[in-house]
């Protein structure tokens, strides 16, 4: 708190990224967040930023209207401020810049964040997710696989997890050895194994080889890789990055294995970008995107320029022959790019996805994501800037993989149990620092952080919310059908993902949606079913025939359960809390219920969309514009679900 | 020349069909007067492929051994078939000669130029009979039920015999205050005679839409007395009235020099006007067959694909076209304006801006009967040029005359709002592909001709079936409807950010494997719609349930407490 010098300031413009719109309101600084809040009372809209989701911040110079402050967020939220004296704004300024670089872990939201559950709640938290069932489930440890101890303290590879899958034939020299031969001792082990065909997904770094240099023990863990595998008589090894990268890096005493070193491998670059390559095409495509009055040429022209699909495809491409290897010729591959933390875990967790129904699902995709970045060290407090202010580690590795699944989604609309915004929800808080999930850079690193004793755990925040991020139209007979996906690579199944990079640009986004509606009646439809059996084992208790009593249920359950709402339709929002306070509240009111969510609800979100907003044209002020109407106005964001 | 004299060969057995995502089957192959039929000739289940011959825009053939020996054993040919719905065929036919009877045969059949000879004037489908109506509505029947026109418009019959105006219908609405013979004068100073006429008139403030062609103001500013009269009296003197120009400023500029124009500040002092630049004829035909192309090729890379897109403009007429329509809307619903829409001929481009604006104002046009009155009445009865731009569509290799898929724009930019608003129409996706179809090839008369008099003079009302009708009827209707319709009164103002448009993958990725995942989760939606109506349902379940109450009367109690559950 010392470091906040003016809590409070009044008469602040906010004005909109794509029109000539604005509202005034206050602008509050706590410990945790910054708070706008606008003046005019129907409205009142409130907008909460963490500190933690602040990426940059910009004074501009000064107008006769104000100090104009200039706020980028990292879940691509851009607010602009206009503060009537330029004290202010240079104490909201400095304050901020000081709370927003925390300097030590300690710092981070997380470890101050209170939801109110007691310690076993917390624990049962972190409970959920259990890599050791999760590798069962594969069906390892098995004749071929087996559970070694050689990390158990973190000796022989310090990003790795305690516990590692290795085939039974490795022993431990050779583990040792092979590790020695690798980036950062990361040395191949299991991460998925595909039991139909017994063929194994193992994931390592580059090996050093340099430019002549062989590593025994690492042939032998090759061939060992391949040896488990009955199937088939090579193994892919998968080198994610373009040739050139991985030739460069033989300079450094790094590089690419050498085919004629290691019997029966084959041998395979697959061309995805590094990571700041991919930080740049990110912020190409953000600056194009917040171009005011963009036309659709420089749309299209910047959305090919900045490379972003490209990548994304890239990515996806490698996903889908690393699947197409295991499931469809029985082959083991092994997955390597440098270190073996970003690519590396894109296309193994992508490829996964692919071939396994069960990540398709919510508790599953919270298994891959534990498993195959949080466990693997992906580095994500690097990567995300959590901490250090080397803003050359930063980039959007983790953002890519759910843009990768959202693409997939879009393809395959009934092969999801969650929808988009699960994705952006995960997205919004592997910034925000609220949960202990994705501090630091590796296990290792969380052990030593006590997070699991200090923190709370986002798998069971969601979960507790899970009816916010289901796909109403997921069919898990589509998964037995479709147990592994195809998706076409065709260039133009590739799209932009507007839910996520303009998540709050409200005059975005459609007016009404369909996931929503779905959503609404598959909700009642399922509450009424409920209600439905309900009465009859009452009606039964007091031995009466169901017979007369046809499904049908009393009207109070007519009324639609209430809508989630936010600046896009069809984002969850109400947290439970508030949905649970909202019904006690009304339990009583049927008669206004009974209309009142839909009407309204409908009323506003059409309305909502105004001509000022859309910015058709030349017909500015000299007429009069009407009043604009009142506007959805409760805010997706973190801020909500910590009350 | 009879028809069937085109036909060489009519018949061919063993002929292979191969379409995409689907595995080639064997068969026979028919050509007809009118259509294309490929039979696997299984006796059970047997599968038939029927295409209307006016369907196919391009056939490509290639023939092995076209310089061996004449009717060699073994020789072959492959006819590619590319339809104007976008799908591609090809058939394996042997024997060299044919494959080139059938190619020409398709060939000659599917450029018929004579309307009559088309296959609507055929086609006599049992459950239908021609007696019937014929289309929706009427201007008179439009009139009559619009009871806010009847204060201050009338229905002028002054074109009942097309001489003031050929390509309009024969009565159009009018202010009152305005007789026949300064209509006529009116005409005389518009391109083609399409002098302004009321397209729409707004339920919550009574302001209008009017639509017309160019004013002949020429190089030497001509004006007319009588037209400026005819727009001031629309505005009724004290307002002020918006003129959408669908040129740039630069082009109504030079429209002058070939005698066309712009009304001017001077002469029309109550109407402010506004440029829009939009493009027309060729360039839109253009930017349908560059983005067609880039659908087609699956080995596109992400930029590749994006320049293509890119360059083939054709986003970039959907986004215009709506921004002008949000601009229309704006003037309309949210400045209280009456506006006049024009570009040069009136009858592309401004029946696409006036149309789009009454289905984001109206929603009595968000309804399917709505939907397709304001076709009619916008398109059909106003005269778009139906026959000339839908000739051919994106693989032709014919020379292009007139050919331009406005329509179609058109239809794409209604899927844009319907992406935006999917709970707002009450009609889905498949009502729009049906009729980008059947606006190409059709069994229907509804789409033949250029205007009124034309469909006159060749007796399609008496002759041919009403595609609208056929559409409406209760088995047919419900394949076309939105299950997630809620009526709102407002407007739906679309967004316009380029960031809120997208291809149309419904339509221009219709034949990929991709539609057929949306079609499986379009359908899961409908169940879960379904069930929810069933269960929640109409009010009588609550009647019902009511009267079940009133017989468990000991067991209100037990009630209650289920109510608090």
């Amino acid at each position: 708190m010392e470091h906040i010098r003016t809590p409070k300031v009044e008469q602040v413009k906010l004005l909109d990224r794509f029109s000539n719109k604005s509202v005034i309101g206050t602008l509050h600084l706590t410990a945790t967040h910054l708070i706008f809040v606008e003046s005019n009372s129907t409205s009142a809209q409130e907008i909460w930023i963490l500190h933690h989701h602040i990426a940059s911040m910009e004074k501009l110079s000064l107008t006769t209207s104000g100090c104009p402050l200039l706020i980028q967020c990292r879940n691509f939220r851009l607010v602009h401020f206009v503060i009537p004296r330029e004290r202010d704004c240079h104490d909201i300024y400095s304050s901020l810049l000081r709370l927003l670089r925390p300097v030590s872990y300690d710092e981070l939201y997380a470890f101050s964040y209170n939801p109110k559950q007691n310690d076993q709640q917390r624990e049962e938290g972190w409970q959920l997710i259990d890599l050791a069932a999760e590798f069962e489930r594969m069906g390892v440890p098995c004749d071929q696989w087996q559970l070694t101890d050689v990390n158990r303290e973190y000796k022989v590879c310090e990003t790795y997890p305690r516990d590692l899958y290795v085939p039974i034939t490795a022993s431990k020299p050779i583990i040792v050895g092979s590790s020695k031969f690798r980036s950062k001792g990361r040395f191949p082990v299991l991460t998925y194994f595909y039991q139909e065909k017994k063929a194994a997904v193992c994931r390592c770094s580059q090996p050093l080889s340099g430019f002549s240099a062989r590593c025994l023990e690492d042939e032998h863990m090759l061939q060992a890789i391949s040896k488990a595998n009955h199937n088939s008589r090579y193994i892919y090894v998968m080198d994610t990055r373009p040739k050139l990268n991985a030739l460069a890096n033989r300079a450094a005493g790094k590089g690419y294995e050498n085919e004629d070193n290691y019997s029966n491998i084959r041998f395979q670059f697959v061309g995805i970008e590094n990571i700041h390559v991919m930080r740049g095409s990110l912020q190409k495509l953000l600056e194009v995107v917040g171009t005011r009055s963009l036309s659709m040429t420089d749309y299209l022209v910047g959305l090919e320029n900045s490379g972003w699909l490209r990548h994304i495809k890239a990515i996806m491409d490698a996903a889908i022959f690393l699947a197409k290897a295991v499931t469809v010729e029985g082959a083991s591959v092994l997955v390597h790019c440098s270190d073996g933390w970003d690519r590396t875990a894109q296309v193994c967790a992508l490829g996964s996805l692919l071939m396994d129904p069960y990540y398709r699902t919510i508790k599953g995709f919270m298994v891959l994501i534990e498993k195959d970045w949080i466990s693997f060290g992906h580095k994500f407090a690097d990567r995300c800037d959590q901490l250090d202010p080397d803003q050359k580690e930063v980039s959007p590795i983790f953002t890519q993989f759910l843009e990768c699944v959202w693409q997939l989604t879009e393809q395959f609309p009934q092969a999801f149990e969650f929808s988009e915004w699960f994705l952006i929800q995960i997205h919004e808080h592997v910034h925000s620092c609220q949960f202990g999930n994705f501090l630091g850079n590796s296990q290792r690193q969380r052990e030593v952080l006590q997070l699991k004793e200090r923190t709370y755990s986002l798998w069971a925040h969601l979960l507790s919310e899970k009816q916010n991020y289901m796909n109403p139209v997921y069919s898990p007979s589509f998964a037995e059908s479709h147990p592994v996906l195809e998706p076409s690579t065709q260039a133009c199944h590739f799209k932009f993902w507007r839910n996520m990079y303009h998540q709050y640009d409200r005059s975005m986004h459609p007016r009404q949606s369909i996931l929503k509606q779905v959503l609404t009646f598959k909700e009642s439809n399922r509450e009424l079913e409920g209600t439905v059996q309900a009465l009859k084992t009452k009606l039964q208790k007091f031995g009466v025939s169901t017979s007369p009593l046809k499904p049908q249920t009393p009207p109070r359950d007519r009324s639609l359960p209430p809508r989630p709402q936010s600046l896009i339709l069809g984002a969850p929002l109400l947290s439970r809390k508030e949905v649970q306070q909202e019904e006690d509240e009304e339990v009583f009111g049927e008669e206004a219920r009974e209309d009142a969510p839909a009407s309204t609800d409908g009323e506003r979100t059409v309305e909502g969309s105004s001509a000022t907003e859309n910015g058709y044209g030349e017909l500015t002020g000299s007429f009069g514009s009407k009043n604009e109407p009142a506007v959805v106005t409760l805010e997706f964001g973190v801020a909500r679900m910590t009350c | 020349m009879e028809l069937s004299e085109h036909i060489k060969t009519a018949n061919v057995e063993d002929v292979t069909l191969r379409r995409p995502f689907h595995p080639a089957l064997r068969g026979t192959l028919c050509v007809t007067s009118h259509h294309l039929l490929f039979s696997d000739r299984k006796d059970e289940a047997s599968w038939q492929l029927l295409i209307l011959l006016k369907n196919i825009d391009a056939i490509e053939k290639s023939v092995e051994n076209l310089f061996g020996y004449p009717r060699a054993v073994g020789s072959s040919g492959t006819i590619t078939i590319k339809c104007k719905d976008l799908l591609v065929l090809q058939l394996e036919i042997p024997g060299m000669e044919e494959c080139l009877n059938i190619a020409s045969s398709i060939e000659a059949l599917s450029s018929l130029e004579s309307v009559t000879e088309m296959y609507p004037f055929f086609y006599r489908p049992s459950h239908l009979t021609l007696n019937g109506p014929w289309g929706l509505s009427s201007t008179e029947q439009y009139y009559k039920q619009t009871e806010r026109l009847w204060d201050r418009w009338r229905v002028s019959t002054l074109n009942s015999d097309y001489s003031v105006c050929p390509s309009y219908p024969s009565a159009v609405i009018m202010p009152r205050e305005v007789d026949d013979d300064k209509l006529i004068r009116s005409a005389r100073f518009r391109q083609g005679g399409r002098f302004p006429v009321l397209s729409y008139c707004h339920h919550r403030n009574g302001m209008v839409i009017m639509r017309s062609s160019q004013p002949l103001t020429g190089a030497n500013k001509k004006r007319c007395k009588e037209d400026e009269l005819l727009l001031q009296a629309v505005i009724d003197g004290s307002e002020l009235g918006y003129i959408i120009d669908l040129r740039s400023a630069q082009q109504a500029q030079q429209a002058r020099m070939t005698g066309g124009g712009f009304e001017s500040k001077s002469f029309y002092s109550h109407w402010k006007r506004i440029h829009r630049h939009h493009e027309r004829g060729k360039v839109v035909q253009e930017s349908l067959i560059k983005l067609v192309e880039a659908c087609s090729d699956p080995s596109h890379s992400v930029d590749r694909w994006l320049s293509k897109l890119e360059n083939s403009k054709w986003l970039s007429h959907v986004h215009s076209a709506l921004s002008t329509a949000g601009l229309v809307v704006e003037c309309v619903e949210r400045d209280g304006h009456s506006v006049l829409v024009h570009g040069s001929e009136g009858t592309d481009n401004t029946l696409l801006v006036s149309s789009l604006a009454q289905l984001i104002l109206d929603p009595a046009s968000r309804t399917v009967t709505g939907f397709l009155c304001l076709l009619e009445r916008e398109w059909i009865q106003a005269g778009h040029p139906f026959q000339q731009r839908c000739a051919h569509s994106a693989y032709s290799h014919a020379r292009l005359k007139q050919e331009c898929p406005i329509f179609l724009l058109l239809l794409d930019c209604v899927w844009q709002v319907w992406r935006q608003f999917p709970l707002a129409l009450e009609f889905s996706e498949a009502l729009l592909l049906r009729l980008a179809q059947e606006v190409y090839a059709s069994n229907y008369g509804t789409f033949l001709c250029n205007s009124e008099q034309e469909r006159c003079a060749a007796g399609v009302k008496e002759n041919t079936h009403c595609l609208f009708q056929s559409l409406l009827r209760p088995d047919i209707e419900e394949q076309y409807l939105n299950p997630l319709y809620e009526p709102t009164d407002l407007a739906i103002w679309p967004s316009v950010h380029p960031q809120s448009l997208q291809l149309w993958t419904g339509l221009f990725l219709r034949w990929t494997e991709y539609a057929q995942n949306m079609e499986e989760a379009r359908e899961e939606v409908w169940s879960i719609v379904k069930e929810h109506h069933e269960q929640a349902g109409p009010d009588r379940t609550n009647n019902t349930l009511s009267t079940h109450c009133d017989t468990l009367t000991p067991f209100e109690n037990l009630m209650d407490e289920l109510t608090i559950l």
